[in-house]
Protein backbone atom coordinates (compact mmCIF):
# COMPACT_ATOMS: atom_id res chain seq x y z
CA UNK A 1 0.00 0.00 0.00
CA UNK A 2 1.25 3.40 -0.92
CA UNK A 3 1.95 6.06 1.56
CA UNK A 4 0.07 8.85 -0.37
CA UNK A 5 -1.59 7.91 -3.86
CA UNK A 6 -3.08 10.65 -6.26
CA UNK A 7 -5.16 8.96 -8.60
CA UNK A 8 -6.09 11.14 -11.49
CA UNK A 9 -6.76 14.20 -9.54
CA UNK A 10 -8.26 17.16 -11.36
CA UNK A 11 -9.28 20.54 -10.16
CA UNK A 12 -10.75 23.25 -11.93
CA UNK A 13 -11.69 26.52 -10.33
CA UNK A 14 -14.63 28.52 -11.97
CA UNK A 15 -14.95 32.28 -11.82
CA UNK A 16 -16.10 35.49 -13.85
CA UNK A 17 -12.99 35.32 -16.03
CA UNK A 18 -13.87 31.68 -16.92
CA UNK A 19 -12.62 28.30 -15.73
CA UNK A 20 -8.90 27.45 -14.68
CA UNK A 21 -7.53 24.53 -14.80
CA UNK A 22 -5.10 24.17 -11.79
CA UNK A 23 -4.58 20.28 -12.47
CA UNK A 24 -5.36 18.28 -14.95
CA UNK A 25 -5.19 14.60 -14.08
CA UNK A 26 -2.35 13.75 -12.32
CA UNK A 27 -1.44 10.46 -10.78
CA UNK A 28 1.28 9.24 -9.12
CA UNK A 29 2.22 7.23 -5.75
CA UNK A 30 4.80 7.65 -2.93
CA UNK A 31 5.70 4.51 -1.11
CA UNK A 32 6.11 4.29 2.35
CA UNK A 33 9.74 6.01 3.87
CA UNK A 34 9.97 7.75 0.89
CA UNK A 35 11.30 11.40 0.53
CA UNK A 36 9.37 12.63 -2.48
CA UNK A 37 10.44 15.98 -4.18
CA UNK A 38 7.41 17.33 -5.83
CA UNK A 39 9.40 20.27 -7.72
CA UNK A 40 7.43 23.38 -11.03
CA UNK A 41 6.99 26.88 -10.98
CA UNK A 42 4.95 28.92 -9.38
CA UNK A 43 1.38 28.45 -10.66
CA UNK A 44 2.12 24.61 -11.31
CA UNK A 45 -0.46 23.54 -9.14
CA UNK A 46 1.97 21.98 -6.29
CA UNK A 47 0.02 23.86 -3.48
CA UNK A 48 -3.18 22.64 -4.95
CA UNK A 49 -1.83 18.99 -4.94
CA UNK A 50 -1.02 19.51 -1.61
CA UNK A 51 -4.56 21.32 -0.71
CA UNK A 52 -6.37 18.33 -1.79
CA UNK A 53 -4.17 16.03 -0.02
CA UNK A 54 -4.61 17.71 3.40
CA UNK A 55 -8.44 18.06 2.90
CA UNK A 56 -8.08 21.85 2.29
CA UNK A 57 -9.49 22.08 -0.93
CA UNK A 58 -11.65 19.21 -2.31
CA UNK A 59 -10.60 18.00 -6.36
CA UNK A 60 -12.85 18.07 -8.93
CA UNK A 61 -12.08 14.81 -9.67
CA UNK A 62 -9.83 12.04 -8.93
CA UNK A 63 -9.00 10.14 -5.75
CA UNK A 64 -6.50 10.90 -3.16
CA UNK A 65 -5.69 8.12 -0.12
CA UNK A 66 -3.26 8.48 2.83
CA UNK A 67 -2.36 5.06 3.96
CA UNK A 68 -4.84 3.50 2.08
CA UNK A 69 -7.43 6.41 4.09
CA UNK A 70 -9.61 8.03 1.21
CA UNK A 71 -9.47 11.74 1.66
CA UNK A 72 -12.71 12.46 1.47
CA UNK A 73 -14.56 9.55 2.46
CA UNK A 74 -12.35 8.71 5.23
CA UNK A 75 -10.98 12.36 6.18
CA UNK A 76 -10.63 11.70 9.45
CA UNK A 77 -8.27 9.10 9.33
CA UNK A 78 -6.29 10.25 6.28
CA UNK A 79 -5.46 13.15 8.37
CA UNK A 80 -4.49 12.05 11.46
CA UNK A 81 -1.94 10.16 9.27
CA UNK A 82 -0.33 13.35 7.62
CA UNK A 83 1.06 16.51 9.84
CA UNK A 84 1.10 19.40 6.94
CA UNK A 85 3.73 22.29 7.56
CA UNK A 86 1.64 25.28 5.63
CA UNK A 87 3.54 27.90 3.19
CA UNK A 88 2.11 30.73 4.82
CA UNK A 89 3.76 32.16 7.58
CA UNK A 90 0.45 31.26 9.72
CA UNK A 91 0.27 32.05 13.68
CA UNK A 92 -2.42 31.86 16.64
CA UNK A 93 -1.33 35.44 18.28
CA UNK A 94 -3.56 34.49 21.70
CA UNK A 95 -1.18 31.29 22.91
CA UNK A 96 2.67 30.57 23.64
CA UNK A 97 5.02 28.55 21.71
CA UNK A 98 3.21 25.09 24.57
CA UNK A 99 0.10 26.41 24.50
CA UNK A 100 0.06 26.45 20.13
CA UNK A 101 1.62 22.44 20.65
CA UNK A 102 -0.41 21.60 23.41
CA UNK A 103 -3.71 22.43 21.60
CA UNK A 104 -2.73 20.89 18.38
CA UNK A 105 -1.96 18.24 19.94
CA UNK A 106 -5.28 17.73 21.63
CA UNK A 107 -7.08 18.27 18.35
CA UNK A 108 -5.85 15.19 17.12
CA UNK A 109 -6.70 13.78 20.26
CA UNK A 110 -2.82 13.08 21.81
CA UNK A 111 -3.57 14.65 25.49
CA UNK A 112 -0.71 14.29 28.03
CA UNK A 113 1.86 14.99 24.98
CA UNK A 114 4.55 17.05 26.68
CA UNK A 115 7.49 14.78 26.46
CA UNK A 116 7.16 14.73 22.96
CA UNK A 117 6.53 18.11 22.80
CA UNK A 118 9.73 18.89 24.81
CA UNK A 119 11.78 16.51 22.03
CA UNK A 120 10.21 19.00 19.34
CA UNK A 121 11.21 22.10 21.24
CA UNK A 122 14.45 20.85 21.81
CA UNK A 123 14.91 19.21 18.15
CA UNK A 124 13.79 22.60 16.69
CA UNK A 125 15.75 24.94 18.94
CA UNK A 126 12.67 26.57 20.32
CA UNK A 127 13.45 25.30 24.07
CA UNK A 128 13.80 28.59 25.21
CA UNK A 129 10.93 29.97 23.64
CA UNK A 130 8.70 27.83 24.88
CA UNK A 131 6.34 30.15 27.11
CA UNK A 132 6.98 33.21 24.36
CA UNK A 133 3.92 34.35 22.84
CA UNK A 134 3.63 33.50 19.24
CA UNK A 135 3.60 37.48 18.20
CA UNK A 136 7.16 37.54 20.00
CA UNK A 137 8.49 35.32 17.67
CA UNK A 138 10.60 35.91 14.82
CA UNK A 139 9.98 34.44 11.34
CA UNK A 140 12.35 32.14 11.71
CA UNK A 141 10.97 31.08 14.75
CA UNK A 142 7.33 30.78 13.73
CA UNK A 143 8.50 28.46 11.48
CA UNK A 144 9.81 26.23 13.39
CA UNK A 145 6.57 26.39 15.22
CA UNK A 146 4.74 25.27 12.12
CA UNK A 147 6.91 22.34 11.55
CA UNK A 148 6.69 21.57 15.63
CA UNK A 149 2.82 21.90 15.01
CA UNK A 150 2.79 19.58 11.76
CA UNK A 151 4.77 16.79 13.69
CA UNK A 152 2.79 16.80 17.62
CA UNK A 153 0.60 13.82 16.70
CA UNK A 154 3.38 11.99 15.23
CA UNK A 155 1.98 11.62 11.35
CA UNK A 156 3.75 8.84 9.64
CA UNK A 157 3.74 11.10 6.50
CA UNK A 158 5.35 15.01 6.67
CA UNK A 159 3.85 17.23 3.81
CA UNK A 160 5.99 20.42 3.68
CA UNK A 161 5.02 23.04 1.35
CA UNK A 162 8.12 25.32 0.81
CA UNK A 163 9.35 24.85 4.09
CA UNK A 164 12.69 26.51 3.52
CA UNK A 165 11.54 30.09 2.01
CA UNK A 166 12.97 32.48 3.59
CA UNK A 167 14.68 30.65 6.12
CA UNK A 168 18.15 31.53 7.22
CA UNK A 169 20.95 28.96 6.92
CA UNK A 170 20.96 27.69 9.99
CA UNK A 171 17.19 26.99 10.45
CA UNK A 172 17.96 25.22 7.33
CA UNK A 173 20.25 23.20 8.18
CA UNK A 174 18.86 22.09 11.41
CA UNK A 175 15.18 21.71 9.94
CA UNK A 176 16.77 19.66 7.25
CA UNK A 177 18.70 17.50 9.85
CA UNK A 178 15.80 16.71 11.98
CA UNK A 179 13.65 15.59 8.85
CA UNK A 180 16.46 13.75 7.14
CA UNK A 181 15.87 11.55 11.03
CA UNK A 182 12.75 11.18 10.87
CA UNK A 183 12.51 9.70 7.46
CA UNK A 184 15.82 7.33 8.06
CA UNK A 185 12.96 6.21 11.58
CA UNK A 186 10.15 5.45 8.65
CA UNK A 187 8.12 8.73 8.18
CA UNK A 188 7.39 9.47 4.74
CA UNK A 189 8.33 12.62 3.36
CA UNK A 190 6.42 15.00 0.68
CA UNK A 191 8.36 18.27 -0.02
CA UNK A 192 8.15 20.90 -2.38
CA UNK A 193 10.83 23.43 -2.92
CA UNK A 194 12.27 26.22 -4.85
CA UNK A 195 15.37 25.48 -3.96
CA UNK A 196 16.79 22.36 -5.83
CA UNK A 197 19.80 21.59 -5.09
CA UNK A 198 17.62 20.53 -1.25
CA UNK A 199 15.52 18.66 -3.80
CA UNK A 200 18.70 16.83 -5.06
CA UNK A 201 19.99 16.49 -2.15
CA UNK A 202 17.07 15.30 0.11
CA UNK A 203 14.87 13.41 -2.66
CA UNK A 204 14.85 9.74 -3.40
CA UNK A 205 12.48 10.55 -6.46
CA UNK A 206 11.19 13.32 -7.97
CA UNK A 207 7.58 14.62 -9.73
CA UNK A 208 7.84 17.74 -11.91
CA UNK A 209 4.72 19.47 -12.74
CA UNK A 210 4.20 21.72 -15.34
CA UNK A 211 0.56 23.57 -16.11
CA UNK A 212 -1.54 21.29 -13.79
CA UNK A 213 0.28 18.03 -15.36
CA UNK A 214 3.26 15.65 -13.84
CA UNK A 215 5.82 16.04 -16.51
CA UNK A 216 8.57 13.56 -15.10
CA UNK A 217 8.33 11.05 -12.51
CA UNK A 218 11.62 8.97 -11.59
CA UNK A 219 14.25 8.56 -9.35
CA UNK A 220 16.71 11.72 -8.50
CA UNK A 221 19.49 9.60 -9.58
CA UNK A 222 17.56 8.43 -13.08
CA UNK A 223 16.71 12.15 -14.29
CA UNK A 224 19.98 13.65 -13.94
CA UNK A 225 21.68 10.93 -15.69
CA UNK A 226 18.95 10.94 -18.65
CA UNK A 227 19.45 14.98 -19.29
CA UNK A 228 22.52 16.06 -21.13
CA UNK A 229 25.16 14.90 -18.43
CA UNK A 230 27.79 17.81 -19.18
CA UNK A 231 27.44 21.49 -18.63
CA UNK A 232 29.79 24.31 -19.87
CA UNK A 233 29.58 27.44 -17.34
CA UNK A 234 31.40 30.77 -17.47
CA UNK A 235 31.23 34.06 -17.57
CA UNK A 236 30.85 36.74 -20.21
CA UNK A 237 29.98 40.66 -20.73
CA UNK A 238 29.66 40.21 -24.52
CA UNK A 239 25.72 38.79 -26.08
CA UNK A 240 26.80 35.36 -27.59
CA UNK A 241 26.55 34.74 -31.22
CA UNK A 242 23.00 34.45 -32.44
CA UNK A 243 23.12 31.08 -33.18
CA UNK A 244 24.08 30.31 -29.45
CA UNK A 245 21.89 32.21 -27.39
CA UNK A 246 17.94 30.45 -27.80
CA UNK A 247 20.12 27.29 -26.28
CA UNK A 248 22.04 28.87 -23.05
CA UNK A 249 20.81 29.75 -19.80
CA UNK A 250 22.17 33.19 -18.73
CA UNK A 251 21.86 34.12 -15.27
CA UNK A 252 23.47 37.44 -14.95
CA UNK A 253 26.52 37.45 -16.16
CA UNK A 254 26.78 33.91 -15.81
CA UNK A 255 25.70 31.52 -19.11
CA UNK A 256 25.50 27.94 -18.87
CA UNK A 257 25.45 25.68 -21.96
CA UNK A 258 24.03 22.03 -22.49
CA UNK A 259 26.75 19.78 -24.10
CA UNK A 260 26.59 16.44 -25.14
CA UNK A 261 30.31 15.35 -24.91
CA UNK A 262 33.80 16.51 -25.28
CA UNK A 263 33.98 17.22 -28.56
CA UNK A 264 30.52 19.18 -28.20
CA UNK A 265 31.92 21.34 -25.64
CA UNK A 266 35.24 22.16 -28.26
CA UNK A 267 33.20 23.12 -30.83
CA UNK A 268 31.11 25.89 -28.50
CA UNK A 269 33.58 27.06 -27.10
CA UNK A 270 35.69 27.42 -31.00
CA UNK A 271 32.11 29.12 -31.86
CA UNK A 272 32.62 31.70 -29.16
CA UNK A 273 36.16 32.10 -30.12
CA UNK A 274 35.14 33.06 -33.27
CA UNK A 275 32.46 35.27 -32.35
CA UNK A 276 35.13 37.21 -30.50
CA UNK A 277 32.96 36.69 -27.16
CA UNK A 278 35.40 36.97 -24.50
CA UNK A 279 34.93 34.08 -21.39
CA UNK A 280 35.80 33.94 -18.05
CA UNK A 281 36.32 31.62 -15.29
CA UNK A 282 35.14 28.43 -17.40
CA UNK A 283 33.94 25.31 -15.45
CA UNK A 284 33.18 22.13 -17.36
CA UNK A 285 30.51 20.27 -14.95
CA UNK A 286 27.89 17.64 -14.38
CA UNK A 287 24.11 19.10 -14.93
CA UNK A 288 22.24 19.27 -11.92
CA UNK A 289 18.91 18.90 -11.10
CA UNK A 290 18.39 22.89 -12.07
CA UNK A 291 19.72 22.05 -16.03
CA UNK A 292 16.92 18.73 -15.90
CA UNK A 293 14.41 21.42 -14.17
CA UNK A 294 14.80 23.86 -16.47
CA UNK A 295 15.09 21.85 -19.65
CA UNK A 296 11.89 20.06 -18.90
CA UNK A 297 10.05 22.90 -18.27
CA UNK A 298 10.88 24.27 -21.38
CA UNK A 299 9.75 21.21 -23.78
CA UNK A 300 6.25 22.06 -24.57
CA UNK A 301 5.04 18.47 -24.29
CA UNK A 302 5.23 16.07 -21.27
CA UNK A 303 9.05 14.21 -20.90
CA UNK A 304 7.19 10.76 -21.98
CA UNK A 305 9.61 8.25 -21.13
CA UNK A 306 10.30 10.25 -17.72
CA UNK A 307 6.60 9.91 -16.86
CA UNK A 308 6.81 5.91 -18.07
CA UNK A 309 9.79 5.57 -15.97
CA UNK B 1 -13.13 9.45 22.50
CA UNK B 2 -10.48 10.87 19.80
CA UNK B 3 -13.24 13.08 18.59
CA UNK B 4 -14.26 13.78 22.06
CA UNK B 5 -11.27 14.66 23.29
CA UNK B 6 -10.38 17.00 20.25
CA UNK B 7 -13.98 18.72 20.43
CA UNK B 8 -13.21 19.11 24.63
CA UNK B 9 -9.66 20.86 23.12
CA UNK B 10 -10.99 22.98 20.67
CA UNK B 11 -13.42 24.01 23.29
CA UNK B 12 -10.89 24.90 25.99
CA UNK B 13 -8.93 26.90 23.17
CA UNK B 14 -12.17 29.07 22.16
CA UNK B 15 -12.88 29.70 26.38
CA UNK B 16 -9.07 30.60 26.79
CA UNK B 17 -8.68 32.87 23.44
CA UNK B 18 -11.71 35.06 25.29
CA UNK B 19 -11.02 34.83 28.60
CA UNK B 20 -6.69 35.68 27.66
CA UNK B 21 -8.67 39.36 26.59
CA UNK B 22 -11.07 39.36 29.13
CA UNK B 23 -10.91 43.12 29.53
CA UNK B 24 -12.15 43.54 25.76
CA UNK B 25 -14.54 40.60 25.95
CA UNK B 26 -15.79 40.68 29.61
CA UNK B 27 -15.09 44.03 31.41
CA UNK B 28 -16.03 45.96 28.36
CA UNK B 29 -19.61 44.95 27.71
CA UNK B 30 -20.44 45.46 31.30
CA UNK B 31 -19.09 48.63 31.54
CA UNK B 32 -21.39 49.32 28.44
CA UNK B 33 -24.72 48.01 30.02
CA UNK B 34 -23.58 49.57 32.89
CA UNK B 35 -23.93 53.29 30.62
CA UNK B 36 -27.04 52.35 29.55
CA UNK B 37 -28.31 51.42 32.68
CA UNK B 38 -27.28 54.38 34.66
CA UNK B 39 -28.65 56.59 31.90
CA UNK B 40 -31.57 55.00 30.34
CA UNK B 41 -32.42 53.97 34.07
CA UNK B 42 -32.08 57.46 36.01
CA UNK B 43 -33.76 59.56 32.80
CA UNK B 44 -36.45 56.98 32.52
CA UNK B 45 -36.86 55.98 36.58
CA UNK B 46 -39.71 58.24 36.71
CA UNK B 47 -41.37 58.27 33.52
CA UNK B 48 -42.33 54.88 32.38
CA UNK B 49 -43.56 52.19 34.31
CA UNK B 50 -44.02 48.60 32.05
CA UNK B 51 -45.27 45.89 34.81
CA UNK B 52 -47.50 47.18 37.89
CA UNK B 53 -45.35 47.39 41.02
CA UNK B 54 -41.97 47.01 39.08
CA UNK B 55 -39.88 50.30 39.18
CA UNK B 56 -38.24 51.19 35.24
CA UNK B 57 -34.25 50.41 36.29
CA UNK B 58 -35.28 47.34 37.80
CA UNK B 59 -37.56 46.26 34.49
CA UNK B 60 -34.40 47.13 32.38
CA UNK B 61 -31.80 45.38 34.22
CA UNK B 62 -32.93 41.82 33.09
CA UNK B 63 -33.19 43.07 29.41
CA UNK B 64 -29.51 44.73 29.40
CA UNK B 65 -28.79 41.02 30.91
CA UNK B 66 -29.88 39.55 28.04
CA UNK B 67 -28.69 41.20 25.95
CA UNK B 68 -25.35 41.14 26.78
CA UNK B 69 -25.77 37.74 26.88
CA UNK B 70 -26.96 37.80 23.30
CA UNK B 71 -24.27 40.12 21.81
CA UNK B 72 -21.61 38.41 23.12
CA UNK B 73 -22.21 35.05 22.41
CA UNK B 74 -22.41 36.46 18.73
CA UNK B 75 -18.94 38.49 18.74
CA UNK B 76 -17.17 35.12 19.98
CA UNK B 77 -17.91 32.46 17.70
CA UNK B 78 -18.10 35.04 14.84
CA UNK B 79 -14.99 37.48 15.94
CA UNK B 80 -12.74 33.54 16.46
CA UNK B 81 -14.03 32.47 13.35
CA UNK B 82 -13.16 35.71 11.32
CA UNK B 83 -10.03 36.09 12.68
CA UNK B 84 -8.26 33.00 12.17
CA UNK B 85 -9.54 33.47 8.57
CA UNK B 86 -8.05 36.11 7.53
CA UNK B 87 -4.91 35.30 9.50
CA UNK B 88 -4.79 32.12 8.16
CA UNK B 89 -4.25 30.27 11.25
CA UNK B 90 -7.83 28.31 10.95
CA UNK B 91 -6.05 25.96 8.64
CA UNK B 92 -4.40 24.34 11.76
CA UNK B 93 -7.98 23.29 12.43
CA UNK B 94 -9.03 22.30 9.05
CA UNK B 95 -6.32 19.99 9.11
CA UNK B 96 -7.16 18.29 12.36
CA UNK B 97 -9.77 15.43 12.15
CA UNK B 98 -12.24 17.14 14.16
CA UNK B 99 -15.94 16.87 12.70
CA UNK B 100 -18.32 19.26 12.30
CA UNK B 101 -20.48 17.89 15.31
CA UNK B 102 -16.89 19.07 17.06
CA UNK B 103 -16.87 22.22 15.66
CA UNK B 104 -19.99 23.01 16.45
CA UNK B 105 -20.28 21.89 19.92
CA UNK B 106 -16.35 23.35 20.51
CA UNK B 107 -17.58 26.98 19.00
CA UNK B 108 -20.96 27.06 20.86
CA UNK B 109 -20.32 25.81 23.92
CA UNK B 110 -17.51 28.22 23.98
CA UNK B 111 -19.75 30.99 22.75
CA UNK B 112 -22.60 30.06 25.58
CA UNK B 113 -19.78 30.46 28.38
CA UNK B 114 -18.60 33.84 27.30
CA UNK B 115 -22.41 34.99 27.29
CA UNK B 116 -23.31 33.59 30.33
CA UNK B 117 -19.87 35.07 31.90
CA UNK B 118 -20.87 38.71 30.58
CA UNK B 119 -24.57 38.40 31.97
CA UNK B 120 -23.71 37.31 35.12
CA UNK B 121 -21.00 39.72 35.37
CA UNK B 122 -23.46 42.86 33.78
CA UNK B 123 -25.71 41.36 36.81
CA UNK B 124 -23.60 41.36 39.28
CA UNK B 125 -22.83 45.48 38.74
CA UNK B 126 -26.61 46.52 37.74
CA UNK B 127 -28.15 44.72 41.00
CA UNK B 128 -27.04 47.33 43.11
CA UNK B 129 -28.92 50.11 41.07
CA UNK B 130 -32.20 47.67 41.96
CA UNK B 131 -33.42 44.76 44.81
CA UNK B 132 -33.29 41.80 42.13
CA UNK B 133 -36.75 39.46 41.94
CA UNK B 134 -36.21 35.70 40.84
CA UNK B 135 -40.23 35.01 40.46
CA UNK B 136 -39.25 31.45 37.96
CA UNK B 137 -35.62 31.20 38.05
CA UNK B 138 -36.05 28.24 35.80
CA UNK B 139 -36.62 30.42 32.96
CA UNK B 140 -33.68 32.24 33.54
CA UNK B 141 -31.37 29.70 33.28
CA UNK B 142 -33.40 28.06 29.88
CA UNK B 143 -33.58 31.20 28.55
CA UNK B 144 -29.98 32.60 28.94
CA UNK B 145 -28.51 29.27 27.68
CA UNK B 146 -30.91 28.46 24.80
CA UNK B 147 -30.18 32.03 23.63
CA UNK B 148 -26.71 32.61 24.11
CA UNK B 149 -26.72 28.81 21.99
CA UNK B 150 -28.72 30.43 19.15
CA UNK B 151 -26.30 33.56 18.52
CA UNK B 152 -23.42 31.27 19.49
CA UNK B 153 -24.14 29.23 16.20
CA UNK B 154 -25.52 32.30 14.30
CA UNK B 155 -22.29 33.46 14.82
CA UNK B 156 -20.67 30.63 13.60
CA UNK B 157 -22.75 31.25 10.78
CA UNK B 158 -21.64 34.65 10.11
CA UNK B 159 -17.75 34.04 10.81
CA UNK B 160 -18.41 31.02 7.69
CA UNK B 161 -19.62 33.13 5.69
CA UNK B 162 -17.71 36.69 5.91
CA UNK B 163 -14.36 36.90 4.00
CA UNK B 164 -13.98 40.54 5.49
CA UNK B 165 -13.89 42.39 8.73
CA UNK B 166 -16.07 44.86 7.07
CA UNK B 167 -18.35 42.23 6.14
CA UNK B 168 -18.98 40.89 9.51
CA UNK B 169 -19.35 44.66 10.93
CA UNK B 170 -22.36 44.52 8.31
CA UNK B 171 -23.91 41.38 9.75
CA UNK B 172 -23.48 43.24 13.14
CA UNK B 173 -24.58 46.42 12.64
CA UNK B 174 -27.41 45.66 10.07
CA UNK B 175 -29.32 42.22 11.14
CA UNK B 176 -27.81 41.69 15.25
CA UNK B 177 -28.17 45.24 16.28
CA UNK B 178 -31.51 45.81 15.13
CA UNK B 179 -32.81 42.61 15.85
CA UNK B 180 -32.03 43.29 19.70
CA UNK B 181 -32.74 46.78 20.16
CA UNK B 182 -36.23 46.18 18.48
CA UNK B 183 -36.96 43.27 21.03
CA UNK B 184 -38.24 45.58 24.19
CA UNK B 185 -34.85 45.15 25.60
CA UNK B 186 -35.82 49.40 26.87
CA UNK B 187 -39.46 49.11 27.01
CA UNK B 188 -42.52 46.53 26.78
CA UNK B 189 -43.38 45.82 22.97
CA UNK B 190 -46.93 46.87 24.15
CA UNK B 191 -45.91 50.65 24.27
CA UNK B 192 -44.90 50.37 20.77
CA UNK B 193 -47.52 51.65 17.65
CA UNK B 194 -49.64 48.20 16.53
CA UNK B 195 -47.27 48.36 13.17
CA UNK B 196 -44.12 47.74 15.34
CA UNK B 197 -46.09 45.86 17.84
CA UNK B 198 -46.67 42.90 14.84
CA UNK B 199 -43.26 43.10 13.58
CA UNK B 200 -41.68 42.38 17.18
CA UNK B 201 -43.46 39.63 17.25
CA UNK B 202 -41.47 37.91 14.27
CA UNK B 203 -38.30 38.75 16.15
CA UNK B 204 -37.19 35.75 18.34
CA UNK B 205 -34.55 38.30 20.05
CA UNK B 206 -38.07 39.00 21.56
CA UNK B 207 -39.26 35.92 22.69
CA UNK B 208 -35.76 35.31 24.17
CA UNK B 209 -35.99 38.90 26.23
CA UNK B 210 -39.61 38.37 27.01
CA UNK B 211 -38.79 34.67 28.42
CA UNK B 212 -35.65 35.50 30.30
CA UNK B 213 -37.62 38.65 32.26
CA UNK B 214 -40.35 36.60 33.15
CA UNK B 215 -38.16 34.58 35.53
CA UNK B 216 -37.62 37.89 37.38
CA UNK B 217 -40.83 38.92 37.48
CA UNK B 218 -42.73 36.43 36.94
CA UNK B 219 -44.77 38.36 34.09
CA UNK B 220 -44.78 38.69 30.28
CA UNK B 221 -45.75 39.81 27.45
CA UNK B 222 -46.31 36.40 26.24
CA UNK B 223 -46.66 32.88 27.72
CA UNK B 224 -43.28 31.18 28.48
CA UNK B 225 -44.10 28.41 26.97
CA UNK B 226 -44.80 30.42 23.62
CA UNK B 227 -41.12 32.12 24.14
CA UNK B 228 -39.63 28.85 24.94
CA UNK B 229 -41.28 26.95 21.33
CA UNK B 230 -40.13 29.97 19.45
CA UNK B 231 -36.75 30.30 20.73
CA UNK B 232 -36.11 26.41 20.81
CA UNK B 233 -37.36 26.33 17.14
CA UNK B 234 -34.97 29.10 16.01
CA UNK B 235 -32.54 27.28 17.73
CA UNK B 236 -32.64 23.91 16.30
CA UNK B 237 -33.00 25.77 12.63
CA UNK B 238 -30.04 28.07 13.21
CA UNK B 239 -27.86 25.05 14.76
CA UNK B 240 -28.91 22.93 11.55
CA UNK B 241 -28.07 25.33 8.80
CA UNK B 242 -24.92 26.15 11.15
CA UNK B 243 -23.86 22.09 10.71
CA UNK B 244 -24.54 21.86 7.31
CA UNK B 245 -22.39 24.43 6.17
CA UNK B 246 -19.62 22.84 8.65
CA UNK B 247 -20.21 19.34 7.39
CA UNK B 248 -20.34 20.47 3.68
CA UNK B 249 -17.03 22.83 4.30
CA UNK B 250 -18.81 25.93 2.83
CA UNK B 251 -16.16 28.52 2.15
CA UNK B 252 -13.47 26.53 4.49
CA UNK B 253 -12.60 23.78 2.12
CA UNK B 254 -13.63 24.99 -1.49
Amino acid sequence: MPAVSFQQVEKTYSGARGTFRALDGVSFDIEPGEFFGLLGPNGAGKTTLISILAGLTRPTGGRVTVMGHDVQRDEAAARKSLGIVPQELVFDPFFSVREALRIQSGYFGVRNNDAWIDELLAELGLTDKADANMRQLSGGMKRRVLVAQALVHRPPVIVLDEPTAGVDVELRQTLWAFIARLNREGHTVLLTTHYLEEAEALCHRIGMLRKGQLVALDRTAALLSASASTMLRFKTDQALPPAMAPQARITGRIVQLKARDAADVEGQLAALREAGVKIEDLEIGRADLEDVFVEIMRSGAPAAQAVAA
Amino acid sequence: MIRLAGARTLFYKEVLRFWKVAFQTVAAPVLTAMMYLLIFGHVLQDRVQVFEGVGYTSFLIPGLVMMSVLQNSFANSSSSLIQSKVTGNLVFLLVSPLSHWAWFVAYVGASVVRGLVVGFGVFIVTVWFAPPAFAQPVWIIVFAALGAGMLGALGLIAGLWADKFDQMAAFQNFIIMPMTFLSGVFYSVHSLPPFWLQASHLNPFFYMIDGFRRGFFGTSDVSPWLSLGVVGTAFVVVSAIALHLLKTGYKLRP
